[in-house]
């Protein structure tokens, strides 16, 4: 109770300010580590919410970050929730008591016609001066008390990474009176003219408060030179990426093992502690194993989500979605796709968490829609067996037979996802025209400390949200795979006379006209988890011992003696599209807040997959008789 | 010298904003409009000092310019609503 009433008495405040005004980092600075994270009613627009106590008088304050906004005529879906918030329009959203308008000091001139577009709201309002010791130094001249003055509402400098840096902004906030009672807001988008009004205002103000910025830079305009460079641009991005795309691959290596080795031994020492039977079986087949399988992703994600926000701070995100934007608009997707798309050649499921960094909802769903078909190294123990069991490892001109099916499959997984997002765009995700139009920041040093919090604000989102309901299916699977039990004197593995075992009786029916047999049917259900568990289920469905990491190995001679060629190359089409992949669609249901583009997604993914195979079984077949 | 659209100038060249168009009816195009109205808000009102410091090749589409002291990147379909007087051309 003690925190619901908390709650009520509250202040509501709420940050606004354009897209790179610093406004995160001031609600770090703020709210430290209180945040909450989730999603608006319905839409997948990123909530945040936090807490801070006024150091002087004890008011409490709940803080809600409101997604940047150059206007309050809105042209994404950022914009039209930081409006409607503000409006008091957004089902299940009290409107904030108190605007804080956070403003950019090296860029007045974009900032202020939001501050005069706020100010005409009504809503009490405090503008922050963000980054004033960054324009102090860098040659920035501005009259705080002018501008205040003509303004008419208080102004205050911040500095948001700074310790106290926030000192001023709260000093202020805590002896402004009471707020009044909420007059019931109107608001008309401003004609043309009205715009260009503003405008001037916003400058004869900056005038009268003496703003003058300074030359920029020549390091930084070199700098950009370079960047943006329509030859060197494009190279220093491709080398960039290479890196960022190995350091996902190789510096998770040694983490995700040792989760992995930790996970195994946790599950050893419960096996041994706990008595035998089916308690046993669930925490440890179930619960710690199915865990296991997800935080393993743990690693990769917070090394990618290190570079993305890495690369958004320093203000070479929008300048990549530049150099790409002709590239990735050629199927119809946004610059800004290239990122979680590479990232989902680790797991889709990093990949598909990195959309959020898409402005538009469609190009971002496009996206989410697509990561599944670059090749994660999920698929790798799968191709690795069947190639291994199937292609002969000789040379073809300067290169190896087996290395250039491996290749193929990730180029058609290329192909595929070019295909399917131009497809995409001119069907159900048909969309107007998106225009491009994207302020390309001044670089700027990332500060360690937001970059701290957004990993872990990142950790937690992914353990908390997509951690629980993967375990949750994890049970299920865990308990279709293991009951009814064998009978007495049963010899097959137990798998084949439980629930799990008769799906996959009766998957083969579906799967024959594509080759596969009952087991490699059965190996899909529990490959629903993790594709590369098909791996150690086949293993488990040949008789063997499953646990050991030989298990490919052995089960290579096995298949290559059971398995037609175009059944294992049929596999292998299957595994190009492979839509088993249910910590990928729950990821995509946490971050597309609705169940339609999951099931599109598994719906359209089993479709090609059948699709590939079939021809892939049927063409083989016919060449090999 | 006429104003002449952005989307019609190349890496290098300076001058002033003269106005936005609202394209809306000329394209047919509701979006436009939208852009038009984008455009002002960022800033690209007249009087403003526009150049054009980057393009992608091949075509040179989409581009970067510098307003003022603020930069953005937009296509030339974009760059089309807003009319510069060109310095020195």
């Amino acid at each position: 109770m003690a925190a619901l009433a908390t709650a009520l008495d509250a202040t509501r405040l709420a940050l606004v300010g354009v897209p790179n005004c610093g406004k995160t980092a001031l609600f770090n600075r703020l709210t430290g580590s209180r945040q909450k994270v989730a999603n608006y009613a319905g839409v997948t627009v990123e909530r945040k919410e936090g807490s801070f106590v006024g150091p002087a008088n004890g008011t409490r304050y709940r803080l809600l970050d409101l997604p940047g906004a150059y206007s309050l005529t809105p042209t994404t879906l950022d914009e039209a929730i930081t409006r409607d918030c503000l409006l008091g329009r957004l089902a299940g959203e009290a409107p904030p008591e108190r605007v804080i308008c956070v403003v950019d000091s090296t860029n007045l001139r974009l900032n202020l016609r939001l501050v005069l577009e706020l100010r005409d709201l009504g809503v009490p309002m405090i503008v922050a001066l963000n980054m004033s010791d960054l324009a102090r130094d860098r040659g920035y001249r501005l009259d705080r008390a002018r501008l205040e003055q003509e303004l008419g509402v208080p102004v205050v400098e911040t500095v948001a990474i700074r310790d106290g840096g926030e000192r001023q902004l709260l000093d202020r906030l805590e002896r402004l009176p009471p707020p009044p009672p909420l007059a019931s807001t109107e608001w008309r988008d401003p004609t043309f003219e009205q715009i260009q009004q503003t405008q001037r205002e916003a400058r004869r103000i900056l005038d009268a408060a003496g703003y003058t910025e300074p030359v920029r830079r020549r390091m930084l305009e070199s700098l950009d030179a370079v960047v943006m460079h329509p030859v060197a641009g494009p190279a220093i991005l491709a080398v960039l990426l290479f890196f960022i795309f190995q350091a996902v691959f190789s510096w998770a290596a040694l983490p995700m093992e040792a989760i992995d080795a930790g996970v195994t031994r946790f599950g050893e020492w419960l096996h041994a502690v706990l008595p035998a039977g089916p308690l046993r079986s669930l925490v440890v087949d179930g619960i710690v194993a199915g865990a296991g399988s997800v935080l393993v992703f743990l690693p990769q994600i917070l090394i990618l989500f290190f570079f993305i926000l890495l690369l958004e701070d320093s203000g070479y995100l929008p300048r990549a979605a530049y150099l790409l934007d002709r590239m990735m608009g050629s199927v119809g997707l946004s610059g800004r796709a290239f990122i979680p798309l590479l990232s989902s050649f680790a797991c889709a499921v990093p990949g598909i968490m990195a959309t959020r960094t898409i402005p538009n909802v469609r190009d971002r769903v496009a996206t989410i829609m697509i990561a599944p078909l670059m090749t994660c190294s999920a698929r790798l123990p799968v191709y690795a067996l069947v190639i291994a069991a199937f292609i002969p490892n000789r040379s073809v001109g300067a290169f190896n037979l087996q290395g250039l099916v491996l290749f193929s499959l990730y180029v058609a997984g290329i192909a595929a996802a070019m295909a399917v997002a131009y497809a995409l765009k001119r069907t159900v995700m048909r969309a107007a025209y998106h225009p491009l139009l994207l302020e390309l920041p001044e670089y700027r040093w990332p500060d360690l400390r937001n970059l701290a919090l957004g990993l872990w604000e990142r950790t937690k989102v992914f353990l908390q949200r997509v951690g629980t309901i993967i375990l949750a299916l994890m049970i299920v699977l865990w308990f279709l795979s293991s009951y009814p039990a064998p009978p007495e004197g049963a010899t097959g593995p137990a798998i084949q006379y439980s629930f799990a075992g008769a799906i996959g009786r009766l998957l083969e029916h579906v799967f024959a006209p594509i080759g596969f047999n009952w087991q490699i049917s059965l190996a899909l259900v529990p490959g629903l988890a993790a594709r590369e568990v098909a791996v150690g289920a086949l293993g488990t469905v040949y008789s063997l011992s499953a646990a050991s990491d030989d298990t490919a190995a052995t089960l290579v001679p096995m298949i290559a003696q059971t398995w037609s060629l175009a059944t294992a190359l049929a596999l292998l089409a299957w595994y190009v599209f492979a839509p088993q992949c249910l910590s990928t669609l729950v990821v995509v249901k946490r971050e597309t807040n609705s169940w339609r583009y999951p099931l599109l997604m598994a719906g359209y993914l089993f479709l090609l997959a059948y699709l590939a195979a079939f021809v892939t079984f049927r063409v083989a077949s016919a060449l090999a008789g | 010298m006429p104003p002449v659209s952005l989307a019609t100038l190349r890496k290098g060249a300076r001058g002033t904003v003269m106005d936005v168009r609202d394209d809306a009816q000329s394209l047919g195009d509701e979006s436009q409009s939208t852009v038009s109205r984008r455009l002002l808000e960022l800033g690209f009102i007249p009087g403003e000092p526009i150049e054009v410091i980057a393009e992608i090749w091949p075509g040179g589409d989409p581009m970067a310019v510098r307003l003022g002291r603020t930069l953005f990147a937009l296509r030339r379909r974009e760059a089309g609503a807003v009319l510069v007087s060109v310095e020195g051309g």
